[in-house]
This record gives C-alpha cells, sequence and structure tokens, in this order.
C-alpha cells in the first residue's frame, strides 16, 4: 500500500490535518484511526464550548467534530477504523492492524503523528494506600458517563483542576453524583477561567488549592481518601491531614503525549512539551513526518488544535523528499516560559508565524518581549497570563528574518 | 464425595491439584475468592531463587532447591514465561561481604551449584549498571524470574483440564470430621472429601483452627512494590538483591518477565491481614533502595505502586508442610512465605507423597495431559503470525488494550478459559491489558463491554476485583 499522506489519529488534529493535505493537493490521503468512530475524545465532550474561535459559534464537541467528519464525506480521503498502527518507522513505513486488511503495512510520503494524549494515571502520582475500584482518571469517568450511559459513583473528590477535571466535576452533578470538592495542588486552576465559573461556582462545588491526596482507603471500593495542604514545596504538611468519605475519585492530573510510536521512529521530543520538536511547517526532525495537535503539545482549545493541524496537513502534501531540508532558527522559551511551539523556524520561511506558549506562573499584568538574536522586535502588555491558559504571538515574516540565529520569548511582571 | 479437597487456590493449592490429577482421584479446590491467585501468589518478587540463602535442612532449603531444577521444564510444559538471568548479592561494605561468605557456605549445604563470590570487577562484568561502590557480590547463575500469577493461573487451567473442579466463592468457615471423611461448608454450600489441604495461605491458622488440625500462627508480612516502564529495561539484566537481613532478602531491583522493573519488597508485620494498601515511607524507602542498587533508575518512569503479603509461620522460620498430628487425613501446606514461589513446583509432590503415606490410593491417571498452552498474544507473535490469526479470528485485529497490544480474541479467550475471567483485574493478569503505561485508562471501559457481552452480566455487576469491588454504583434512584 501507498499513500502519499498518512494520518495517524482520527481526531480533531487527525481531520484536519488530512483535509488539510487533499486541499493542497495530495492525491492519497488515510486516516487511520484506533477507536470506533472519528472525531476522537471529542465524541465524548458533550459539553459546549468548543468552536467559538474557529466556526464563531459555541458547539458540543460531536458537533465540532461532525463539521469536519461532514466535509471528510464529501471528500475522496480513506478512513481505516478500529485501525491500531503498530510502527512507524524513520523510513515512514506504517505498520498497523485491523480486522479487513489484518496486519498490513503502508508506504507513505508524508506522515501526519495526530494520536493526541493520555492522563496522567495515580501511579505517576506515588499516592499511598490501597488499590481499590471506584479511582479512575477524569477521562474515563467521561466515557463511561457519556458513551456508555452509566455513573461511576455517588460521592465524588476530584483531584486537579484541569479542564477534564472541573468538566466532570459538572458533570458527575448533574447525574446526581455528591461532588465534594475538587483539591488543587497549586494556587490556581489548571483549567480555564470559564470553566472555573461554569462549572464549579454554578454548582456550588467547593475548589480546594495547595492540596493533594496523600492515601487512598478502601479495600474493595473506595471508602475514602486523606488530603492534606501542601508546603512551598508542595510537600504535604502532616498537621494538615483530613480524611474525606467518598466511593470515587476522578483523577484529572495531567495529560501525556502518546508519542511511543513517534520515539520508535527516531522522532525527537521536547522535554517539557513530551511532543516532538517542530519547525514552523510542524515538520519533525524526521523529514516527511509532521506532528500536530496534543500529540505535538497538550492544548487547551480545540480550536488552536484544528488551526496547528491544517498547517502540519498543508505542509505534509507538499513535502517533496527530494528537496533539501532548510536549516533552522531556533525559537526559544526564556524567562517566565514554559514552553513554545513551534520550536524552530526554517530559515527560508517566507510567511509570518504564530508562536504559542506557556507561561511558568499567572502574571498580572505581563510584559510579553521577543528577540530576534538580542534585538527586541516585539512587545505587548497582557492584563493577565496564567498556565492554564495557552499564550499567542504572531510574529512577522520580516521580524523574524531579522534573527540570524535564535528568537527568544520572555515575560516579566514589569517593564 | 471429592477425594481430596484442597482449601485455597493460589500457587501451592494449584501445584497439589494439579499433581494429584496425574491420578484418578477426585479433586477441588475451594477458593474463597473470585479468581485464583489473588492472594500472596499474585503479588511477589518473581524470583525463581536458586536456594543458597535458605537456612540447610529445612523444608524451605529442600523444596526451594527441587523447585528451582524443576521450574524450567514445568514452565515449558504449561507456557509460562521463565528466563534464566541470574542473580547477584551486592555488598556495600566488609560487614556485608561476610554475609555473602555465609551464603556461600549455605549454597554448598544446600547443594545449590554455580555460586560464587565475585570482586568489584568481575561484578560489573555481569551487570554493568551497578553501583559502582559496591565491594563484591554473590553471583548465582540459576537464579530466574518468572510471572508468578500466571504459573499459578496455568497450574490451575491445567488442573480443570485434567478434572480437578474449582469452586469459587467458596469461604470454608466450618469443617466437621466424621469417621471416614470431612465435611466442608462455605455459607451456603457443603461438599464432603476424604482428605484435606490447608494451602490457604494467610487464613491457614485460621482453617487448622476449624477442624482442630493444630495451632499455628500465621504473621501477614507486607512487601511494597514499585513498577517501572519499559523504558528503564536496558539498565538492568540481572536479579540485584541486597545482603539480606531477618526480615527477609531485602530489597531488590530485578526485571521482569515482561521487560519492565520493579523494585521492593519492604518488609512490614501487620496485624491485618488484608492490609494491602503501600505507604508513602514504604515508597520513599523503596526509591531510596532502588537507585543504590542501580543509580541510573529514573524513578520519574514509575508507572504503579502495589503490595503483597506473605504468609510467615510464626513459630518457626520454615514451611509446615505435613500430616496433621492431630486430625488423620488433614494436610498442612501453610507458612508458604518466600521461597514459597521457587518450590511451587515440588511443592506438589511433596504433599501427595503425604496424602499417599496417609492412605490415599494413588492410581496412574492415563490421561493426563501435562500440556498446556495459553492462548497466544498477539504482542509475541510474529508478522506472519499475525496475519494469519486475523484471518482465523478476526478479533485477533483488534487491539483493545493500547499499551499493551491485547487484542480483543484474547480477552475473550481469557473469559472462556477453563477458569474464566471475569473481573477487570483477572483479566488483566491474563492478558495484561491496563497494565501498561496508561493502567486501564483507556481499555478498562472496554473489558467491561466484552465481559458484560460474553458473560450477559450487566455493567453494574462488573468487578474490579474482589466482591465489592463493582465499578459502577447505582445512582440515588437505584439505577445502573
Amino acid at each position: 500500500m501507498k499513500y502519499d499522506v498518512v494520518v495517524i489519529g482520527g481526531g480533531p488534529a487527525g481531520l484536519a490535518a488530512a483535509l488539510a493535505a487533499r486541499e493542497k493537493g495530495a492525491k492519497k490521503v488515510v486516516i487511520l484511526e484506533r477507536d470506533r468512530h472519528l472525531g476522537g475524545i471529542l465524541q465524548q465532550c458533550i459539553h459546549n464550548g468548543f468552536g467559538l474561535h474557529y466556526f464563531g459559534e459555541e458547539l458540543t464537541g460531536p458537533e465540532y467534530a461532525q463539521l469536519f467528519i461532514n466535509q471528510l464525506k464529501d471528500s475522496d480521503i480513506e478512513v481505516k477504523l478500529e485501525t491500531m498502527v503498530l510502527s512507524v518507522t524513520k523510513h515512514k513505513e506504517v505498520v498497523a492492524v485491523n480486522v479487513v486488511d489484518g496486519y498490513f503495512v503502508i508506504q507513505a510520503n508524508a506522515i501526519v503523528l495526530a494520536m493526541g494524549c493520555r492522563e496522567r494515571t495515580r501511579g505517576a502520582l506515588n499516592i499511598a494506600g490501597t488499590r481499590p475500584a471506584g479511582v479512575m482518571p477524569a477521562g474515563s469517568a467521561q466515557y463511561i458517563v457519556n458513551m456508555m450511559g452509566h455513573v461511576p459513583g455517588r460521592e465524588v473528590v476530584i483531584l486537579g483542576s484541569g479542564d477534564i477535571g472541573l468538566i466532570m466535576a459538572r458533570r458527575m452533578a448533574w447525574e446526581g453524583a455528591h461532588v465534594k470538592m475538587v483539591v488543587e495542588l497549586m494556587s490556581y486552576s489548571g483549567g480555564l477561567a470559564r470553566n472555573v465559573a461554569q462549572c464549579l461556582d454554578d454548582n456550588d462545588i467547593p475548589l480546594v488549592f495547595n492540596h493533594t491526596v496523600v492515601e487512598i482507603h478502601g479495600h474493595d471500593r473506595l471508602e475514602g481518601i486523606t488530603i492534606a495542604k501542601v508546603d512551598e514545596n508542595r510537600k504535604p504538611i502532616e498537621k494538615t491531614f483530613e480524611y474525606v468519605a467518598c466511593d470515587t475519585l476522578l483523577l484529572s492530573v495531567g495529560l501525556i503525549p502518546e508519542n511511543e510510536i513517534s520515539i520508535e521512529a527516531e522522532v525527537m521530543l521536547d522535554p517539557i512539551t513530551k511532543g516532538a520538536i517542530v519547525d514552523e511547517t510542524r515538520q519533525t526532525n524526521i523529514s516527511g513526518i509532521f506532528a500536530c495537535g496534543n500529540v505535538l503539545h497538550v492544548h487547551d482549545l480545540v480550536d488552536n488544535v484544528s488551526v496547528e493541524s491544517e498547517i502540519a496537513g498543508e505542509y505534509a502534501a507538499i513535502f517533496n523528499k527530494d528537496e533539501e531540508q532548510s536549516k533552522h532558527i531556533k525559537i526559544i522559551p526564556s524567562e517566565g516560559v514554559r514552553y513554545c511551539v513551534p520550536q524552530m523556524i526554517r530559515q527560508d520561511n517566507k510567511k509570518d508565524v504564530d508562536i504559542y506558549f506557556r507561561v511558568e506562573d499567572i502574571i498580572k499584568p505581563a510584559f510579553i518581549n521577543i528577540d530576534a538574536d538580542s534585538m527586541s522586535i516585539k512587545k505587548k502588555k497582557k492584563r493577565i497570563v496564567t498556565p492554564g491558559e495557552m499564550e499567542k504571538m504572531t510574529v512577522k515574516a520580516d521580524e523574524i528574518s531579522k534573527a540570524s540565529d535564535r528568537i527568544t520569548i520572555s515575560i516579566k511582571g514589569k517593564q | 464425595m471429592f477425594d481430596v479437597a484442597i482449601i485455597g487456590a493460589g500457587v501451592t493449592g494449584s501445584a497439589v491439584a494439579r499433581e494429584l490429577s496425574k491420578y484418578d482421584v477426585k479433586v477441588c479446590i475451594l477458593e474463597s475468592e473470585n479468581d485464583v491467585a489473588t492472594g500472596a501468589s499474585r503479588a511477589n518478587s518473581a524470583i525463581v531463587h536458586a536456594g543458597y540463602d535458605c537456612v540447610p535442612d529445612t523444608m524451605m532449603a529442600k523444596l526451594n532447591v527441587l523447585g528451582a531444577k524443576k521450574m524450567k521444564q514445568l514452565c515449558f510444559e504449561l507456557d509460562v514465561p521463565y528466563k534464566n538471568i541470574g542473580s547477584l548479592v551486592l555488598a556495600f561494605n566488609e560487614d556485608e561481604k561476610k554475609v555473602l561468605e555465609e551464603l556461600l557456605i549455605r549454597a554448598e549445604r544446600n547443594n545449590v551449584p554455580d555460586v560464587r563470590i565475585l570482586n568489584q570487577r568481575d561484578s560489573h562484568i555481569v551487570e554493568p549498571n551497578i553501583n559502582k561502590d559496591i565491594i563484591a557480590s554473590l553471583y548465582a547463575k540459576n537464579a530466574s524470574i518468572t510471572s508468578p500469577y500466571e504459573l499459578n493461573i496455568a497450574l490451575a487451567e491445567n488442573a480443570v483440564i485434567n478434572g480437578v473442579e474449582i469452586i469459587l466463592d467458596f469461604k470454608v468457615d466450618k469443617i466437621t470430621k466424621t469417621d471416614e471423611s470431612f465435611k466442608l461448608c462455605a455459607k451456603d454450600r457443603c461438599i464432603d472429601a476424604k482428605y484435606v489441604v490447608n494451602a490457604a495461605g494467610l487464613y491457614a491458622d485460621e482453617i487448622s483452627k476449624l477442624c482442630n488440625a493444630g495451632d499455628f500462627t500465621i504473621v501477614p508480612r507486607k512487601g511494597e512494590y514499585m513498577m517501572m516502564d519499559r523504558q528503564e529495561s536496558k539498565k538492568l539484566h540481572t536479579v540485584l538483591f541486597q545482603a539480606p537481613s531477618k526480615m527477609g532478602k531485602g530489597v531488590l531491583v530485578a526485571p521482569t518477565v515482561e521487560e519492565t522493573i520493579f523494585a521492593g519488597p519492604t518488609a512490614l508485620d501487620m496485624a491485618d491481614k488484608e492490609d494491602t494498601s503501600t505507604t508513602l515511607e514504604g515508597l520513599e524507602y523503596l526509591k531510596k533502595m532502588s537507585v543504590k542498587s542501580v543509580p541510573s533508575l529514573n524513578l520519574g518512569n514509575v508507572i504503579t505502586q502495589f503490595a503483597g503479603i506473605r504468609a510467615v509461620l510464626k513459630e518457626k522460620h520454615d514451611f509446615l508442610i505435613e500430616e496433621s498430628k492431630q486430625v488423620k487425613g488433614f494436610v498442612q501446606a501453610a507458612g508458604i512465605c518466600s521461597p514459597g514461589l521457587s518450590a511451587s513446583p515440588a511443592m506438589g509432590q511433596e504433599v501427595v507423597g503425604i496424602l499417599k503415606d496417609a492412605g490415599l490410593e494413588l492410581k496412574i491417571n492415563d490421561n493426563f495431559n501435562p500440556i498446556r498452552r495459553k492462548y497466544k498474544s498477539f504482542r509475541e507473535m510474529t508478522d506472519s503470525e499475525r496475519s494469519k490469526a486475523i484471518i482465523e479470528n478476526p478479533l485477533n485485529g483488534k487491539i483493545i488494550c493500547r499499551c499493551e497490544t491485547v487484542t480483543e480474541a484474547e480477552v475473550v479467550a481469557a473469559i472462556h478459559a477453563p477458569v474464566p475471567a471475569v473481573t477487570i483485574d483477572a483479566i488483566k493478569r491474563r492478558t495484561r491489558a491496563g497494565m501498561g503505561r496508561c493502567q486501564g485508562g483507556f481499555c478498562m471501559p472496554r473489558v467491561m463491554e466484552i465481559i458484560s457481552r460474553e458473560t450477559g452480566m450487566n455493567m453494574g455487576e462488573i468487578l474490579k476485583a474482589s466482591y465489592g469491588s463493582n465499578i459502577i454504583l447505582p445512582n440515588r434512584k437505584g439505577v445502573e
């Protein structure tokens, strides 16, 4: 099997990338999706709030996905559902398996990695105690409620105030569960401000900052947890230990891009984003392999995923393996900036580039500064920046051309 | 009327059952839980010990050395993973080096071959990633690794194939001895048997007391473990012990047959036989000890922690394997702590020998089939095997667990196996679905759907593990 562009993953990133690739002239495009349906995690996100930026209207997750799926149906892009990609090589061979084609290998001209992310688990957190039923990632609970039509518990505590945790707090409350609290390790929410307001405040669910879960109790089903206040080093303070009875603990403690097959293809990862290091075309260090969406870095808005994935799809379509690869200018996150994507720009780039980045801490007001080499090319003041909301700065092509080696982004509380 | 009732479907009970199935006798295993391998056999170090550290002339020494010799053949017959990778006991100072010398003497007295002390340089040749500060090590070439619950499941399945009956959810709470036989009762049922084997693990003392077969105490000794992702696997190829103490063999770091790395166990005597909780102190201790053995381990790659409980005989440091002095026909197989797994291949013959001496008639079962094959896992197939498997059964082309590449065919096979797996954890132990880096985040709901479809159970009935571990709770209106 030979394809011009193979898109791995049929979630929002894969859908947008495939459509953009076909639009840009790639003839044979295929999406390999491991689930039973396209749309990825959007299908279980039945709440609204999607599409305000991209479509200019507020949609639910499945509605947002459907707008892309409808376009796909009008195209000749192939879709293989319930298809698991087992490995990808740097020579762009994709090994996959499904019921229809069996075990098969595709030779791709270009590949778009759009596998999304998975949830961090209890194991990664080192929470002591037993291992009863009733402790699960918030996204798994969301699947059980929204896709299976069951409710995993009655007395609920949520650890982590990321967006999934906030959404699931509201969802469980609306299903008749008693959501006792959302416990957050940091002194601020990791989710969008609008989700804190709409999910917690509107449903009278307390958000407890600077606390964590230190122990899990109950032999068969969860019976309770011990929570504790943490000190400035995020270490639990013993004299603040407090028992909270509950039968369900949902974990919303971070998302990890699913890059296991990228690593096998020798794609280099950014230690902070845990996603690939890419240039402004979303090409990785392996020429012809592109990455976009949550497998590249975890987004808070699907609208941004769509925009990013269209870039990856377009460049995958015009990728020519015989063309010499350009050298790069590095984009470096400096003071106050945790990471930025893309991490580099091709020297022969002729376009304006949107740089997405996350800050390390809440800063208000915030002064963003972008340097080309050591010369300032852009400044912007923002009322507030928070780690939970991704920032974007557009750098113009002529500004980029002033840099010979690097572009640096920094952020300060004063000018 | 059964000829023999075995209480407990751990590795000991299952090994005895399988050995008995070689003969023409009617055997049952009574298990209080809803699956085999739910106690100490589920969570332990998975090491086939060479046998050098057992006190000479004990039952432990005898069965460990004999069991270790038989393990490879047994794993071959039962399709259980087994890897001979050798072990090192590390000495960081002169005192610990003296311990190595004592262990070497024991090795000779226990007739354990191929054990020797290596100097610092040779230790590093055997295992390049160990701490540079060690001064010597004890190398045991025959130490191996296996999968304890897979061995347990395989023994039980093979026993069932050869005619043994496993009765789950049968918690023996009453034993009555008549002239000819025993009546063993659980809350709602009773069975009769001519002989009883007490392989009840942590509860062997309580079972023994039920028919006044002997007074001894089983102390639950908890061991905490932490498991690391495959990404760490290149850093370790040998089982690494630190110098042992009175409480056990010390913290070890070792590869598993699945190519993850684990560290553990801690050793803490408990009051509660069901307390499998992990502790902050225990986990901190394991982290410290594991990087002491292998400084390059990345503790950020820990994927899960768990605890197992060893059944330790309080009265003496040995297994208790004998016919009860008080009650004829009642055989104790108790206090099977470490090296119980290593001893298990020899355990069957030992106990069956005692039953024979007690009068059990043993006629060869001509139909005994020693071979058990598990449903071939997709993960272990070659490319051409994979293509063929999908044509034979399309469910081989449906991946359910992404992290461990487990197919729907494997899950379905586990549900319909000779010992059916119908809980999330039972399926996990047989297929590895949910054991990988996402720890079941994606596959658990899928596995629930498959259990429901294959067994007709509704979602609210599906358990994670023991009774009471329902994953979905009825809401306030009582609707699931």
